[in-house]
């Protein structure tokens, strides 16, 4: 047997990941609530069968995962308190706490464990995260096998944050469809808050577990997640001090605003994980765009510095690759395409595309995602001009709203789009399905939606997939992304600026991988 | 019995108006590309060819528009409106919450623009040519011709940073405990801002109006008899010109109910207002055609209903009409 964590001293070590990150000696404190505020309105509360933020952030208050991570993506204890991988890697064997309950004082068993990986595999939309699970044994109540067919590292990220939420058997085995179930709306967990109150659209009420099976947690009485209708109106909430915590903070001018505050502390740790990627996507069917010299000259004739000093404000990161950089698996060898416009016109040459009428080769379209316009629109409009430098006529397609962008896009029916893609922690779960190439699905957004092909990266992928050596893993994953870079199917502008604003009362903020969508328990306020 | 028929004439003109607006709002929705599974999709950050496939087998979207439409009416005519697709929940139940926050926002924008419009127009026509008079035609002309949203943002961005005096946003405080009464106050509080948002565009145009019926009014033979008899000042404006010059503030308000709760879904919105126009808004953005449908149901009804009321007071205040039956 490999031993990959063991039991821990679970509650000191995760204080020091909580602590050491902000470097406070303070002692936390019993009390309060914390208010956060947010834009995203939760369809309702079960993650088992529903992923996006506005459901991840209360789902993984009131629902325990099996594992954690902190801020190294260092798997950490949970409702398990060790695990083991066998020997060929085809399963993990999970050893659950003891005093473990859910909200309504029921124990938490293997059976719950098996119930909810079903329940996972079978409805949530990210299926690469448990497809290789043969089954799940319940040798005795609190040790559970988890099978796979190939070894499947991915499985630890997917255990963790709102990924595989343990949701009780006795609740939602009664035969009801899990994605409709009404527990869904006023759900029964057995994270660090129990639910209180959901009013969709407005507001979610949590209250502390005070039969949490982490001694002495959650420090915090309550928390409320607020929505607001946009982002600015969540901004001025923070500083008329409404709300003491903003994650997933976004818009540049509120980031640099928010910053002066001297009230507030505003972070852009804790999206590793999430790892949010703003680029261009072509579709590589396009009579001009099937051609890796078209997508590498569009590639050189984007000044990446531009876009992230001048459009957004420096507040972002720079994407270079399909994996964030943050990411262990980010390859830092792939080629950058730093602008360069005259081996963009060269490449252009090379392909056989003249320069002809009013200067320009050819006429392509870009669409982009309405509603974030400052990632999309903006920088949309730039690519238009710059484009205009090395020949390309360009024209903008709006969507009056993301159903139209999503159908066009999902259909296909697009030259070149601005999109917004999540790397979702591990590859296998967020990365994969936009290169392999059975995933092109007409009619299905955020597949491989650029028709893009190339059985080495096939191969490449499906290896690391499946490789339980990180060592090895990583280096397969480098391979993989210097010859996506070179084919060039999207082009890496920057990681979504992300923040959490938080108000300095706010101890032992959420500054993990997941941030704000994982358990809050070690949150207090000063 | 020519009251009984006058009623139920009346009744079956609302049935058929909502009816109509019924199929007229699904059809229009239906035309809008894209549909609720690839918002559930995107909300989701993907999803596979099976799970779409799903959803739309789900809520029935596989199957032919008329087909939908069919099931449809024939659900909402049992007073069945539906599940959300977007919230698990059903749509009587959202739209029931939802309903309150803006029958409260909008009947008190109403009257705030009624009474202080018409308070406002009186005074204007006292002196025609005086500095009041100029200021109030001055302020309507602005408040007629700003956007209300703009309104509404000139607002918060006035209390939220200059003045932080009054909330400017949501209907009231949750980290506040207490009673009934507190968050009545607390409501009341929220409100303020919303109200004058909205109410004040109409009260633009209340104010005009009743100045300039009211001036109408004041030149006509009775209200120069009243004068000759030595009725006081007061009740000259009050009785005799006021009473007449405000029937035309009644119909413009009772025609403007519909435009008030448009008006509404933008104010909500500025100012996350828990009422159905920010449902409605995240309803069409997620294409939720059960609770659009739902919303525009409900408010077609209000609409009827505040004309009916609207019938009411114009007898109430008109003697004419009262004794012609």
């Amino acid at each position: 047997m490999r031993k990959i964590g063991y039991i821990a001293a679970a509650t000191a070590m995760l204080m020091t990941v909580g602590t050491a990150a902000i470097g406070q000696a303070d002692e936390p404190k019993n009390g309060g609530t914390l208010v956060i505020g947010s834009t995203q309105k939760a369809r309702h509360l079960n993650p088992a069968v529903q992923s996006g933020i506005a459901t991840a952030v209360p789902g993984t208050q009131i629902f325990a995962t099996p594992l954690r991570f902190n801020d190294k993506w260092e798997a950490q204890p949970y409702l398990a308190e060790s695990w083991s991988v066998a020997d060929d890697g085809k399963s993990i064997t999970l050893k659950l706490r003891e005093n473990a309950k859910f909200h309504d004082g029921e124990p938490i068993t293997s059976e719950d464990v098996a119930f909810s990986l079903q329940t996972v595999k079978e409805n949530h939309p990210f299926k690469s995260m448990f497809a290789p699970v043969t089954g799940v044994d319940t040798p005795d109540p609190l040790t559970a096998v988890i099978n796979f067919d190939k070894p499947h590292p991915a499985a630890f990220l997917a255990m963790s944050s709102a990924l595989l939420p343990i949701i009780p058997k006795h609740v939602y085995g009664d035969g009801q469809d899990p994605k409709s179930h009404p527990a869904n709306n006023a759900p029964v967990g057995s994270g660090p808050f129990k639910f209180v109150e959901f009013k969709p659209g407005e507001y979610i009420i949590l209250e502390k577990n005070p039969d949490y099976f982490i001694e002495g947690r959650p420090y915090l009485d309550r928390i409320i997640i607020k929505n607001y209708k946009d982002p600015t109106s969540v901004a001025l909430a923070m500083d008329t001090e409404e709300i003491n915590m903003y994650p997933f903070l976004a818009p540049t001018k509120d980031i640099a605003r928010l910053k002066k505050n001297d009230k507030l502390i505003v972070t852009d740790k804790g999206y590793e994980a999430v790892g949010p990627v703003n680029w261009l996507a072509f579709n590589t069917k396009n009579e001009y765009l099937k051609d890796k010299r078209v997508r590498q000259a569009i590639a050189y004739a984007m000044d990446r510095d531009f876009v992230i000093n001048a459009l957004l404000a420096g507040q972002s990161k720079a994407a270079t690759g399909p994996i964030v950089p943050g990411s262990p698996f980010y390859a830092d060898n792939a080629e950058k395409y730093d602008v360069d416009l005259d081996k963009a016109n060269a490449l252009l040459d090379d392909a056989g595309f003249a320069r002809g009428d009013e200067d320009m080769r050819f006429k392509l379209t870009i669409d982009y995602i309405p509603g974030s316009a400052e990632l999309q629109k903006g920088v949309a409009e730039y690519l238009k001009s710059q484009l205009k430098k090395v020949g390309i006529d360009v024209e903008l397609r709006a969507s009056p709203d993301f159903p139209t962008w999503a159908k066009r896009v999902g259909g296909h029916d697009f030259d070149m789009s601005m999109d917004i893609v999540f790397n979702w922690g591990d590859p296998v779960i967020g990365v994969h399905r936009t290169y392999l190439c059975d995933n092109i699905k007409k009619g299905v957004i955020w597949s491989n939606t650029q028709s893009y092909c190339n059985e080495e990266v096939d191969k490449l992928l499906n290896e690391a997939g499946s490789e339980l050596d990180q060592e090895k893993r990583v280096a397969l994953y480098k391979e993989a992304q210097e010859i996506i870079v070179d084919d060039a199917p999207l082009v890496y502008i920057n990681v979504l600026p992300y923040h959490t604003a938080y108000n300095k009362q706010i101890g032992n903020p959420p500054l993990t991988i997941w941030g704000a969508m994982s358990p809050l328990d070690e949150v207090y306020i000063k | 019995m020519r009251m009984t028929f006058m009623v139920v004439r009346r009744l079956l003109h609302a049935f058929l108006l909502i009816l109509a607006v019924l199929v007229l709002n699904f059809l229009l929705i239906h035309l809008a590309p894209g549909d609720p599974a690839d918002v559930i999709a995107g909300e989701m950050g993907g999803a596979t060819e099976e799970m779409l496939a799903d959803i739309r087998k789900n809520y029935g979207l596989d199957k032919p528009v008329y087909v939908q439409l069919g099931v449809y009416l024939g659900r909402a005519l049992q007073g069945d409106l539906g599940q959300s697709f977007f919230y698990n929940a059903p749509v009587l139940e959202l739209v029931a919450g939802r309903a309150g926050a803006t029958i409260l926002l909008v009947t008190t924008a109403l009257m705030f623009a009624i009474i202080v419009g018409t308070l406002l127009g009186v005074l204007a026509s006292h002196k025609p040519k005086g500095i009041v008079s100029g200021l109030v035609t001055l302020l309507s002309v602005v408040g007629y011709s700003a956007p209300i949203f703009w309104t509404g943002m000139m607002l918060v961005i006035l209390f939220a940073w200059v003045y932080p005096i009054f909330p400017i946003a949501n209907m009231y405080d949750i980290t506040k405990g207490g009673g009934f009464f507190s968050r009545a106050i607390d409501i009341l509080y929220h409100l303020v801002l919303p109200a004058i948002t909205l109410g004040i565009v109409y009260l633009a145009q209340y104010a005009r109006l009743t100045r300039a019926s009211m001036l109408e009014i004041l030149g006509s033979d009775y209200i120069r008899t009243a004068r000759a008899k030595g009725v006081s000042e007061i009740k000259v404006y009050g009785h005799h010109a006021l009473r007449n010059a405000i029937l035309p503030v009644v119909t413009i308000a009772g025609l403007q109910f519909g435009s008030i709760i448009s008006g509404a879904v933008l104010v909500e919105t500025v100012f996350s207002w828990p009422g159905l126009g920010t449902l409605a808004f995240d309803a069409i953005l997620a294409r939720d055609y059960p609770t659009i449908l739902g919303i525009l149901f409900f408010s077609s009804v209000l609409v009827i209903v505040a004309n009916l009321i609207t019938d009411f007071v114009y007898r109430l205040v008109d003697p004419r009409i009262r004794k012609e039956g």
